[in-house]
This record gives structure tokens, sequence and C-alpha cells, in this order.
């Protein structure tokens, strides 16, 4: 049992932490913004800051040389996701979606050509993929999609409707599952397509998220040719690639990391913050909250740690990414709640309030933390997936 | 990064859990509890034949030189059958207080009869107003011609009935200092009370009635003994981690094959969703206080400061202990509310260890004060 990284790793991390503190644009942590807080300006900065990681190689560490990676380690990888998380860099759920998603499954699943059509653009931070999966009827139920491809010629004629597709406005390209096949059972008629957005047929309307911004949308399919070559993998087995998909996510370590710079400013803000004649770092009950989140992160950091390390010995995790996914999201939904109780009436004040304290953070954050435990397989899917993929419970 | 057990620790792994699952079912711990000594020789006696009870004594001294990770490898099957006996107050606690504090000479002496099974040894620390904190210890050690008095009533000290050699924490003569005693366990002034606990370890009052004990019987340096109790008392908070460990997995895995095996409505229970997110989220909870206790028992192993890690590790694995054994019992229905059945054993045996050297509560309070509160 050994947790500890080498010396070069380490070297690694100074590198990293060094470079982040210099080069992190002074306005993007002005605005402060969390995950579903996206803007024209925000954008413009993530997308800058996507290809200064692309040009240094940063963007898709671990990929092979010839598909733009660098073919680093999934522990430079860790450190790498570690320390940006810390550091706050610009970044949003397109990146993840992108490199984390669909461009693995390109690789698992794509010819040549497509390879080289799309990973080097992606780990240079030149295009953005969105993800078209969810429907109006097809959400944890995700082999119900109705969004059909009909075979024209050398092309795919798309007709349907996409629904909660995040940056669907502003993505290159869509990943879109489709039913190819009407009459075969659900889970074995679906084929995954790469879908240019600038494609005459699409039209994307806009969802306002709880949070005021627009970073979700409705996508409309009419009559939308596709180049057979587009199709990625083979055809009706899109289902399972894409499940395989859903245990690429790398280990999710930036969350843990997030978590303790959110307690580390609630705990600052405890130490001098006076309530009802004591400081609030001196109340046994916040003392213990703030404890309690704290061990809960620690325990998140090292479950991603054991992602990370299963796929360094080159296995795919199994339950293990579902597992953390289900604890990350409800411990957030806890830190965040925490927050909004140590702060109290504070707690209520937005961003940009008088008077608001850690500059509306955490109510920000609390408006953001139903998300996760929703997006990308709820905690219930991800609960079934532990009990029958991870401990083989019977399905009937 | 290695997150997993070295090939020698897997195969001592496999070799310990095999022996005792043949040799020491879960019942036995409940049957043993009405024994007088609270668990047959004959068990005792096949862990030292194995080498258990040297897995860190040094070669020199008769044992096998392994680490803090090999003694939680042994612990984790140990707590896989909730086995009795006292493994956990000799080699745990009576090993580890000689390790941190004996002399070389000392060293020598008890750490090979340790190994050899000669030694059973009892931990005598909490009292009445002083639990798992040495600084509010009230039994004094009075300097007397020759050697020291002890004066004083001990609680929960588990195994003193049978111990060949109590370890006796006190206080003075100077104010707040510490020193650890070697008592003799037939010492003329002890008087041993067992205790019936919920778990049938065999805990027990021990009253010191000005017991006599020789200078060279102190254990390392007089009234020095405080930081090494500290370390100490760390290490057998992740010791116990390590037991509840393999207690827990035990339980979860008995729930999963139940759920699997048990019909109603005419299907598998495992097959109904409220089953298995219960059993998803005690995998979580296992999960995490293993790789939490790994953790822990790492940095203790390699000699690096601990104490978050520490803590992290008994808070986290004191809460999921009670937790974990009561969805299993929830899954399990009725049938595991009978006596007969070994579940209660794992339910009496997480509740004990979620307490032992500080349950959640306790170790919070430390991670606060790391965080800067």
């Amino acid at each position: 049992m050994d947790f500890s990284f080498t010396a070069e790793q380490e070297r690694f991390r100074r590198e990293v932490r060094e470079y982040l503190e210099r080069e992190v644009p002074p306005r993007w942590k002005e605005l402060g913004y969390l995950i579903w807080e996206e803007t024209d300006e925000s954008w413009d900065i993530t997308r800058q800051w996507n290809r200064k990681l692309g040009e240094k190689g940063w963007l898709a560490l671990t990929w092979p040389r010839v598909y733009g990676g660098q073919e680093r380690s999934h522990i430079d990888q860790l450190i790498l996701d570690e320390e940006m998380a810390r550091a706050g860099t610009p970044t949003g759920i397109e990146t993840a979606i992108t490199i984390g998603w669909v461009c693995p499954t390109i690789m698992l699943f794509g010819t040549e050509e497509q390879k080289l059509r799309y990973l080097p653009d992606a780990a240079k931070g030149r295009i953005i993929f969105c993800l078209g999966y969810s429907e109006p009827n097809a959400g944890s139920d995700l082999a119900a999609v109705r969004t059909t491809a009909v075979e024209d010629g050398d092309h795919y004629v798309i007709n349907g409707q996409k629904v909660w597709t995040t940056v669907a406005h502003r993505a290159d390209y869509c990943w879109l599952a489709a039913r190819t096949d009407p009459d075969a059972p659900k889970h074995k008629g679906v084929s995954m397509f790469v879908v240019d957005m600038k494609s005459p047929g699409i039209t994307v309307k806009p969802l306002i998220n709880i949070l005021g911004f627009h970073s979700f949308n409705e996508v409309f399919f009419d009559e939308v040719r596709v180049p057979k070559e587009n199709l990625v993998g083979q055809k009706n087995m899109g289902w399972y690639q894409l499940a395989v998909a859903l245990d690429f996510e790398r280990s999710g370590v930036g969350t843990p990391a997030r978590m303790h710079r959110t307690i580390d400013r609630l705990v600052a803000y405890c130490r001098q913050t006076r309530r009802n004649g004591r400081l609030l770092s001196e109340d046994p009950v916040i003392r213990k909250k703030l404890a309690r989140l704290s061990v809960e992160a620690e325990v998140l950091r090292l479950l991603c740690y054991r992602i990370t390390w299963i796929q360094e010995k080159g296995k795919t995790p199994n339950y293990e990414a579902s597992l953390t996914k289900v604890f990350a999201s409800e411990l957030l939904d806890r830190l965040a709640n925490t927050g909004m109780e140590i702060l109290g009436p504070y707690g209520m004040l937005d961003r940009g309030s008088p008077r608001a304290a850690l500059r509306g953070e955490i109510l920000r954050l609390y408006l953001t933390s139903p998300s996760m435990g929703i997006g990308g397989g709820t905690s219930e899917i991800q609960r079934n997936i532990i009990a029958m993929r991870g401990l083989g419970l019977p399905r009937k | 990064m290695e997150l997993e057990l070295t090939e020698e620790q897997r195969m001592l792994k496999t070799a310990a859990s095999g022996f005792l699952k043949k040799e020491c079912p879960p019942a036995l711990a409940w049957e043993m509890r009405e024994d007088e000594r609270g668990y047959p020789p004959s068990l005792w006696q096949k862990m030292i034949e194995m080498g258990w009870t040297g897995v860190m004594v040094p070669e020199t001294y008769g044992g096998i030189g392994g680490d803090f990770m090999d003694l939680c490898v042994i612990l984790e099957a140990l707590g896989e059958v909730c086995a009795p006996g006292p493994f956990f107050s000799t080699v745990v606690l009576g090993g580890l207080a000689v390790m941190e504090l004996g002399t070389e000479a000392q060293k020598e002496a008890l750490l090979s009869r340790i190994a050899t099974g000669e030694c059973i040894m009892a931990l005598a620390a909490d009292e009445e107003e002083a639990w798992c904190d040495a600084s509010f210890i009230k039994t004094r050690g009075l300097r007397e011609a020759g050697g020291y008095r002890i004066s004083g009533t001990k609680l929960f000290v588990e195994n003193a009935h049978v111990a060949d050699i109590i370890l006796c924490v006190v206080t003075g003569p100077a104010e707040g200092s510490l020193s650890v005693l070697l008592v003799q366990g037939d010492a003329p002034g002890l008087r041993i009370t067992p205790l019936k606990t919920l778990a049938g370890e065999r805990q027990c009052e021990v009253v010191f009635d000005r017991v006599e004990v020789k200078a060279s019987d102190v254990l390392g340096e007089a009234e020095k003994a405080a930081p090494g109790f500290d370390r100490l008392l760390d290490q057998a908070a992740v010791a116990k981690c390590a037991e509840l460990v393999g207690c827990l997995q035990t339980a979860f895995d008995m729930t999963v094959a139940y759920a699997k095996e048990r019909e109603q409505f005419g299907r598998p229970i495992g097959s109904f969703q409220a089953v298995q997110h219960h059993c998803a989220d005690m995998l979580i909870d296992l999960d995490g206080a293993r790789f939490a206790t790994y953790q822990a028992a790492w940095r203790i192993a390699g000699r690096m400061p601990w104490s978050r890690e520490v803590a992290v590790a008994k808070a986290w694995t004191s809460d999921v202990a009670r937790k974990v054994t009561l969805k299993a019992h929830q899954i399990h229905g009725a049938i595991s509310f009978c006596e007969e059945h070994p579940l209660h054993v794992f339910y009496r045996k997480a509740k004990s260890g979620e307490v032992a050297f500080g349950d959640a509560d306790f170790h919070l309070e430390r991670v606060a004060g790391g965080l800067g509160l």
C-alpha cells in the first residue's frame, strides 16, 4: 500500500502549480463562476484557456501523441486535474464532455480516419462537442431514444428532438445517439453519430437553468443529413458503446479538491465572524459539521485516487466510477447546505448584493448542487449500476 | 502509488482468513462470553504457532519483522470472524506500547515473550473521568524506596483477568507527567472485576490498591511517556479500524448473499431497488472505510505525520460501522434478530469498535482543530 507520488510526479505537481498561479486570468477569478454559469465573456475565457492548455499538451495529457496527446500517465492526469481544481482554472462542463467522454469513446470505437479528424483538434482545444443523449422521453431510460437516423444513399437523415443539451448553442459537433433500427429491442437499435452543428435542419432553442444562465438547450433535428462516415463504431451497438463511455469519466478528483477549497473558505469565515457573542469557529456544532465534511471530502479523494490507480493498471473501472459519482453528488449537497447553515441570513444574499458573504459563492453552490446527482446518470441509476454490475444483484 | 496489498500481504491475508473461517466461526465470539477466559486457549495457541503474535516483532527478538500494515492485515482477518482472544490487547496495545516506549532491554525481554505467546498483556489507561485522553488520568504512581506504589481505579481494561502483565498508565509525581508501569497480573493489591459488555469482550475494572512496582518496571523513561502514549492510542485507533473493516466486510458479504437468495413476491429481494440501493450505500461506506484505514496505516508504517489521517479513518469508520451493520439487519429481516443468527455479533462488534479509542465525535474534534477551527 503506497499513497505517495514519485519525486518526478511531485516535480510535475510543482510545475503545474507554479504555472497556474501565474497564468489563470484575473478576470476569470473576478467572475467567480461555478459550473453551469456561462456568458459570452466566460465562454471566450474558457476557450482561450483550453487553447493555451492544448498548446502545452495539457488538455489531453494521457492520449497517444498521434492524436495530440502526451502519452503521460493517469497519475500525471490526476495531479493536473487536482491542481487545476485547486487553482480554480477557467473550465466548464464542455471540456469534460469533449475530452473526458466523447473523444475517449471515439478513440475506442472510431476508425483511424475518424480519430485523426476529431482528436487532434480536440486536444488543441479547437473543437467542442455537445452530448445528444437525453430526449423528452429518454432520461434515465436512455435506451428509449426516439430520434431516428434513416439511411438515404451515402447519408443518414436525422429527425427528432434532444433536450438538456449543454452548450449546444456553442458546440462545433453533437455526439448523437439515434435509433437506426426501429424494430430491434430498444438497447439494440441505437447508433452513435458525430453531427456538425452547422448542418441545415438543426434548430437550437435556449433553456435557462436555475442559476439564471443559458447552458441548456433543446435541439431539434429536421431532415438533417449526416454523411455515413460520421457513424462511429458498430451500427446498432451505440447503447453499449455509450455505457462503456460512462466508465471513462476521469477520476473526478477535481471535485474533492474544490470541496476542500470551499471548506477552507468556510473555516476562514468562521474564524473571523462573530454571532451572538462568540466566534462561529467556537461553536461546537459548526466545528463538527465542517470536520465531518472534511473527512468525507478526504474519503472522496481516496476513492477518486482508486479510479486513477485502476486506470493506471490498464483496467477499466467497473462500479467504482458510479460509486464515486453518487458519493460526490450527495456530499456536494451536504457541503452546500452546511455552508448555507453556517452563513445563516448572509447565505440568502446573492453574488453582487451588498453584504454578500464569500461573494455569494455558497448560495450559487447551493443552486448548483442538485445538478450533480441528476446529470451523467442519476444517483439512482448509479446505485443500480453498483448493485447489478458491482455486486451482481439480480435484475429480476 | 500502489493501492493494494503486496503479494506477501495478500498471501498472509488469504492464509489468515482461511484459517479463521475454518477454526473460528463468528458464533464463537458470542459463545465465549460466559467462558471464564473468554476464548479457547487452543485457538490462541494456533495463532501463536502461525506467527501472528510476532507479526511486528523484529526477527532478532523471534518475530517475523513485519510492519504496521502487516499487523492490519491480520486484524482485518480477525475482524472478519469477530475472533475472541487476547490478540488486540497483547499484540497491538502491549506490543506497540513496548515498541514506542520501552528501553532496548525491555524490548528484547518483552517482545520476544509476546512473539512466543508466553505473555498476555492488557492496557490499563481509561478511568472514571478519563477516556482516550491521558491528561485526565488520576491514578498516581508514588515514588517509594526502590520503586513505585500505584493507587487508583482503571476501567475498560480488556483481558486484565488473563493478563500476565498489565500496563498501567499513571501520573505523577510531577504534575501532568505520565508513566507506564509494568504490573504483574498476580501482583498483591490488584482487584480485577470483569464487566459485562455489549460484544462479549472481556473488559475489566482494575483496582490498584497500593500495588508495588520495581523501579526497573517503568516502561522506558519515568514521567516522560506522554508523547509515546499518544502515538500508541493513534495506532490503536487505526488497528481498531482495520478490525472493523474486516467485520463490516463479512456483514456486507452475508447481506449481499442473502439478498440474492431470499425470495419474496416471487423474486429475490436483491432485485428490488430499495434493497439494491441499501447495498450500494453499504459498499460506499465500506470502500471508504477500507481506503481511509489503509491510508492511515500506510502513514503509520512509514512513520510519516499521521494525526489527520488517523482521525479521518477513525471518524469515518466509526460512523459507517453502525450504518453498515444496521442496514445488514434491515435486509436480513427478522431472522437476523434471532440469537442463533450470527449477524448480531457483527452489530455488537461494530458498535464496540465504533466507541473504542474514540468515536466519530471525538475524532471529528481533532479534525476540526487541524482545520484551524
